[in-house]
């Protein structure tokens, strides 16, 4: 089974982030970035889908040349092979899945897994607008039944699962107060939620091998793609600071203090 | 990764490959993840986490820099930088993966024969296996050229009777490269024997009442007539620089690892100093404090350009010289642990609870200032490299 993931590169999470000058974007001076981890999570079950489904894990990631980073890093995870979608310059959702579906018409995937969105940008669409512009079946949000904590975590096993003869794969989607079963015909598309599975490191051998793994570079206009954005960022703002906490010396002043000021009770 | 930007305020991560910063983060994540969170308790309660062995298996750590029998054949420049992150967890786990690696994987692989290397180093790349280096007596340490151990030959065996003293992973270890005089003769007899768990007259026990390296396991190894077949002989050395040459490869990694410690407890001092307040404001905003943490960044900017140096020098001629190991183990074990304890200091009272990690890091950190060669005999070391007098006898 070939199965492509994605592997954006975002800012990491434990990083500060500050607003810029213009207010349009964020400070990158000085910034860490990593693999977004939802994409990380949709790498993990491709490899684990790989094990028992044997056949090609590729790996697809957009942006300048600091993006080998990510496909490197998904390359030692385990995947077969990068593709590289050289492009410098702001894309928006829509770009970015007119371009992976080029990826996909070229590389004829059985699976396509992602991650339900980027960490970055929190839009939650490219998967969405990928598996209509295919006409394939999609299901967001893949979880699984197991915890984390579970013995078929500690075995790797995949939270998605293939039907026999690799026509279908059955995904688990969590949804409010239980879980929502879908069957998918093959292709399709899947994109990854926090819970699906925990994704392995990237080991030191893994990392030596990645090295010498395939990289192949597109663009956007070799692929004949159009990637002007229908959507700019007009303002970026920082959160409004949090005010120091106050300490009562007792119940009543609690109460009246939730009574007058924060009218709670 | 939260590695604080002010610690690598001389971009020291551009100086490294993508792979080798790759490989770091992988390591750090895991002591992130898995290690720092199990690390206080197993420090009290004086245990070694075994559970974390197979995971650092997986990672590839042990036996890195071989190439072969399963290790990952990288530079040993990547496979210090994974040290330094291990160390930041604990010295215990990262003195572990010193053992195995440097101390019984590497003599086995340069030193033996095919047969052992086939029945060791797979298994023990795997973490199935796990070695320990027995060169330390109760009388010889620093001196082991005086060692008592002996091995006398007996058909096609060796019949060994001795003790070894401070040996890491001891009692857990399936085997143990035992280093012995044959027969009486002088240091030019001295050979390396793997004496393998189980075999009649060896004892590995528990040495009781550390106050350092305490998530680590130390032992006592003894040997009443263990009969070693001549097969688990080490053909391809004899003499003092059998465990010299294996010392020497083992502190390059030590000596960049060490820096680990030094980071932890200058990140944890910093964080604690800007949210610890006396006299209305954080105590970070002191001038005495911010000295205490400019020394402290100070010497490990310094301390990981040398560690670099040294591994990239060891990368370059696949060997180094003594004294240029020397010099860079006396100089960075010295600042990590001075660090951490001033790191220490800053905690106040909470300082010297297992609550915080610089007392944990401080009392590490004695036993590696002692351990692969004493700072005082690194000093000697540098000392002869620079005069041409050997200063060992007075
Ligand atoms: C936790 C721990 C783990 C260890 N693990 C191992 C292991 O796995 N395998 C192993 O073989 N050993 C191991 N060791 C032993 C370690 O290598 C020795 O402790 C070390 O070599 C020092 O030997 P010693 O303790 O006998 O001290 P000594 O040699 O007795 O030295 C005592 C003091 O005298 C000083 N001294 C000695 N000679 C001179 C001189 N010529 N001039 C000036 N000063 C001198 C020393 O620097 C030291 O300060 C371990 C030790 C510890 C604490
Ligand atoms: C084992 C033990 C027993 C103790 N027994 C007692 C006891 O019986 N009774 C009792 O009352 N207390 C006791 N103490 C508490 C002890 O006196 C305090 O720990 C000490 O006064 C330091 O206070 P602190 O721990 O809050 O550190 P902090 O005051 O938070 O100081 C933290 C760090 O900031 C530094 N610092 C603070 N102010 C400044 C400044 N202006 N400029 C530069 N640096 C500054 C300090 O030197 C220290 O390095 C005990 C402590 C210990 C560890």
């Amino acid at each position: 089974m070939k199965i492509l993931v994605t592997a954006k590169r975002v800012e990491d999470p434990e990083s500060k982030i500050k607003v810029d000058a213009a207010g349009k974007g964020i400070v990158k001076d000085g910034l860490k970035y990593k693999i977004n981890p939802f994409d990380e999570i949709a790498v993990e079950e491709a490899l684990r889908l790989a094990a028992k489904h044997p056949g090609d894990v590729v790996a697809v990631s957009i942006g300048g040349k600091e993006v080998h980073e990510q496909l490197r890093h998904a390359l030692a995870m385990g995947a077969t092979k990068a593709v590289w979608v050289n492009h410098e310059g702001p894309l928006d959702q829509m770009g970015v899945a007119r371009l992976l579906q080029k990826i996909v018409e070229k590389e004829k995937p059985d699976l396509v897994i992602l991650g339900k969105q980027s960490i970055d940008d929190d839009q939650n669409q490219v998967g969405q607008y990928l598996a209509e512009w295919l006409g394939w079946g999609q299901a967001t949000f893949a979880s699984k039944a197991d915890s984390l904590d579970s013995e078929n975590e500690k075995n790797k096993v995949p939270g998605v699962i293939v039907g026999d003869g690799a026509k279908t794969v059955d995904v688990i989607r969590e949804v409010d107060g239980g879980l929502n079963r879908l069957r998918l015909t093959l292709p399709a598309v899947v994109t990854t939620d926090l819970r699906l599975n925990q994704p392995r490191y990237a080991s030191l051998p893994g990392i030596m091998k990645a090295k010498s793994k395939p990289l192949e570079e597109q663009t956007a206009q070799g692929l004949g793609v159009d990637v002007a954005p229908k959507i700019t960022v007009t303002k970026l703002s920082m959160p409004p600071a949090r005010k120091a906490g106050i300490k009562v010396p007792d119940v009543a002043t609690l109460v009246t203090k939730l009574k007058t000021e924060a009218k709670v009770v | 990764m939260s590695r604080a930007a002010i610690t690598d305020l001389y971009r020291i991560d551009d100086l490294l490959e993508p792979e080798e910063r790759a490989a770091r983060d992988a390591v750090a994540q895991f002591v992130d993840r898995e290690y720092l969170p199990i690390v206080g308790k197993h420090f009290r309660n004086g245990t070694f986490p075994m559970e974390v062995v197979p995971r650092v298996a997986e990672l590839g750590i042990f036996g890195a820099p071989l190439k072969g029998y399963g290790c990952a054949g990288m530079s040993n420049t990547m496979y210090a930088l994974a040290l330094q992150e291990l160390e930041r967890g604990d010295s215990g786990l990262r003195s572990f993966a010193s053992v195995q690696s440097s101390l019984c994987m590497w003599p086995i692989y340069t030193f033996g024969s095919d047969e052992q290397k086939e029945r060791w180093l797979p298994g023990m790349a795997r973490g199935k296996l796990i070695g320990c280096f027995g060169l330390t007596e109760p009388d010889y340490g620093s001196d082991p050229g005086g060692m008592l151990t002996r091995a006398r030959r007996d058909g096609d065996s060796y019949v060994l009777n001795g003790s070894k003293m401070w040996i890491t992973n001891g009692s857990i270890a399936d085997v143990a490269v035992v280093w012995a005089k044959v027969d009486d003769e002088g240091p030019q007899s001295i050979r390396g024997f793997l004496v393998e768990k189980g075999m009649p007259g060896f004892v590995a026990s528990e040495i009781h009442g550390k106050f350092s390296l305490r998530a680590s396991f130390t032992s006592e190894l003894s040997f009443a007539d263990v009969r070693v077949p001549a097969k688990n002989m080490l053909p391809g050395v004899q003499g003092l620089k059998g465990p010299l040459s294996c010392l020497n490869n083992a502190r390059m990694g030590i000596s960049f690892a060490v820096m680990g410690a030094a980071v932890a407890c200058f990140e944890g001092a910093r964080d604690y100093a800007l949210t610890r307040k006396a006299f209305g404001r954080p105590i970070a905003g002191f001038q005495l404090t911010q000295e205490k943490l400019a020394d402290m960044l100070q010497e490990i900017v310094k301390g990981q350009l040398l560690a670099l140096r040294l591994a990239r020098l060891k990368d370059l001629h696949g060997k180094v010289d003594p004294a240029q190991v020397s010099l860079c183990k006396r100089n960075n074990v010295k600042v990590a642990l001075d660090i951490a304890r001033v790191a220490r200091s800053i905690y106040g009272a909470n300082g010297v609870t297992d609550e915080y990690p610089p007392i944990r890091h401080a009392l590490n950190l004695e036993s590696v200032y002692t351990y692969e060669g004493t700072h005082e005999v690194h000093t000697l070391i540098v000392g002869k490299a620079i005069t041409g007098l050997d200063a060992f006898g007075g």
